[in-house]
């Protein structure tokens, strides 16, 4: 019952998502949050998050590599040329035809562009560059770019989403379709949506990606998870954007 | 595509099997009737186990009579009066592969090693429990006869 009630709920809203946006019964994972952990996010003063952000502002205009270029160089003022980008990655990227997320693409620019080498996933610089520019598009809504080339990348992230994995034998929908809104033991089960990422986790006490957060949950489902940058957290990315369509970018949030 | 592929290479490995340490065990409506071990568990061991976190992992779904665990999942039905619900045989069923009861399940199997895919290297080949542990848990639930006594829902 508790789990056909759920996801006969949730298969409603489905439903209503399509049609009436005053029906949508989609949650941020900070709807779901204390006052206090909300009251963190929102003040920026208070929001570790921010840290990243404002180091990554820093290495904005670090000039690097052999022609000492920064990003600035480029591109500017952030705040002008990088509003709404992080809204519509991953994106496809002709180059390498395959998607990129919006890391990888700052990772590429940094080793194509300025020559200074790849940044390593997860390390603070790319966290820190990736929060500042996330931070761009804060409070816009998320818009998927219509582009066909990323329609089999967001199938296949779609079918890992249903797919089975680990010791544990869940899947994810199984948890945040099926089961968002009950308890994991103490863990109220979010609805998945990648709005706040990067974000500060109280529990990394640091600021992570979503692929961090997305090999926490592959882990506690006993599985193998993924390596950094690989193609499947990028098609997953691509689904979870695509699913949480509209909703407001709130990078960087802060979760437990 | 990945898992035939594990599974292959499963097959080539030298040694024995671990699906050949697996007992064999016979399914007949609905229920496994007869023992893992050919003995009955032990329901005070099984206890421990089922409230265990890190072991059973019963409680990250379940709720039950164990007012010394805080934070009981709601994912699943409450384990209390569970042993007047289900014959033994059931529940012998539901813990070694719940998917044999309804395909669905998010409950794990407990007994199986076989069908899983992308299982990290530190568990893979093997069960969550072993035989022993689900004659435990087993005679344990066999004991929660009372649908009242102590629920926390
Ligand atoms: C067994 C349950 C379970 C499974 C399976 C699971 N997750 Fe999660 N997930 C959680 C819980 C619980 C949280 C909340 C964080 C916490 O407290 O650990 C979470 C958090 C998340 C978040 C963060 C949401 C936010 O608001 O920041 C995302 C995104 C996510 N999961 C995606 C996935 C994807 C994709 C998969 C499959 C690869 C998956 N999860 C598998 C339980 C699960
Ligand atoms: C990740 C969730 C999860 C975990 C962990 C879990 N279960 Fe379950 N269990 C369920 C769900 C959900 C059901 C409901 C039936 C279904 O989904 O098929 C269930 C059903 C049962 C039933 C049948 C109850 C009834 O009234 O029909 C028993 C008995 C049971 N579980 C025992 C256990 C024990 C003992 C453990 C730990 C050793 C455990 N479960 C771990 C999710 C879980």
């Amino acid at each position: 019952m508790w789990n056909e009630l759920r996801s006969a709920g949730v298969i409603a809203a489905l439903a209503l998502c399509a049609g009436a946006r005053a029906e949508d019964a989609r949650r941020s994972g900070f709807d779901d949050m204390g006052p206090g952990t909300q009251a963190m996010q929102r003040e920026d003063s208070s929001n570790p998050g921010m840290l990243s952000a404002l180091e990554g502002e820093s290495l904005w205009s670090a000039p690097a590599g052999p022609a000492q270029t920064s990003c600035a160089s480029c591109h500017g003022e952030a705040s002008a040329s990088m509003k709404g980008v992080a809204a519509r990655y991953p994106a496809f990227d002709t180059a390498s035809q395959r998607p990129l997320d919006l890391a990888g693409r700052i990772s590429q620019c940094r080793d194509q562009r300025q020559q200074a080498g790849p940044l390593p996933r997860e390390s603070r610089e790319l966290v820190a560059l990736t929060t500042y520019v996330g931070l761009q598009s804060r409070g816009q809504p998320i818009a998927p770019p219509e582009d066909a080339r990323l329609t089999p990348f967001r199938d296949a992230g779609k079918a890992l989403y249903s797919q089975r994995m680990g010791q544990l034998n869940f899947s994810c929908a199984q948890c945040h379709d099926e089961n968002a809104g009950g308890h994991l033991g103490a863990a109220l089960i979010p609805q998945a949506h990648p709005t706040g990422y990067p974000l500060y986790r109280l529990e990394w006490q640091a600021t992570g990606s979503l692929q961090r957060r997305l090999r926490n949950c592959m882990i506690g489902t006993r599985a193998e998870p993924f390596t950094y940058g690989g193609l499947e957290y990028i098609e997953l990315e691509l689904f979870l954007m695509q699913r949480a369509a509209g909703m407001a970018i709130e990078t960087p949030a802060v979760r437990p | 595509m990945r898992a035939p592929a594990a599974f292959l290479a499963l097959a080539f490995l030298p040694g024995p099997c671990q699906a050949a340490e697996l007992v064999q065990y016979q399914i007949e409506n609905g229920e496994i009737r007869a023992s893992l071990t050919g003995q009955p568990g032990n329901p005070v061991r099984g206890r421990a186990i089922v409230a265990e976190r890190q072991k059973g992992l019963c409680l990250l779904c379940h709720t039950g009579s164990f007012p010394e665990e805080r934070f009981q999942g709601d994912l699943a039905p409450t384990l209390a009066g569970v042993g007047a619900r289900m014959s033994e045989g059931q529940l012998r069923l539901r813990m070694v592969d719940g998917t044999k009861v309804n395909g669905q399940t998010i409950m794990p199997p407990y007994y199986r090693i076989d069908g899983l895919a992308r299982v990290a290297p530190a568990f893979r080949g093997k069960t969550l429990l072993n035989a022993p542990e689900i004659e435990d848990v087993v005679a344990y639930l066999r004991t929660l006869r009372d649908d009242d006594a102590g629920q926390s829902k």
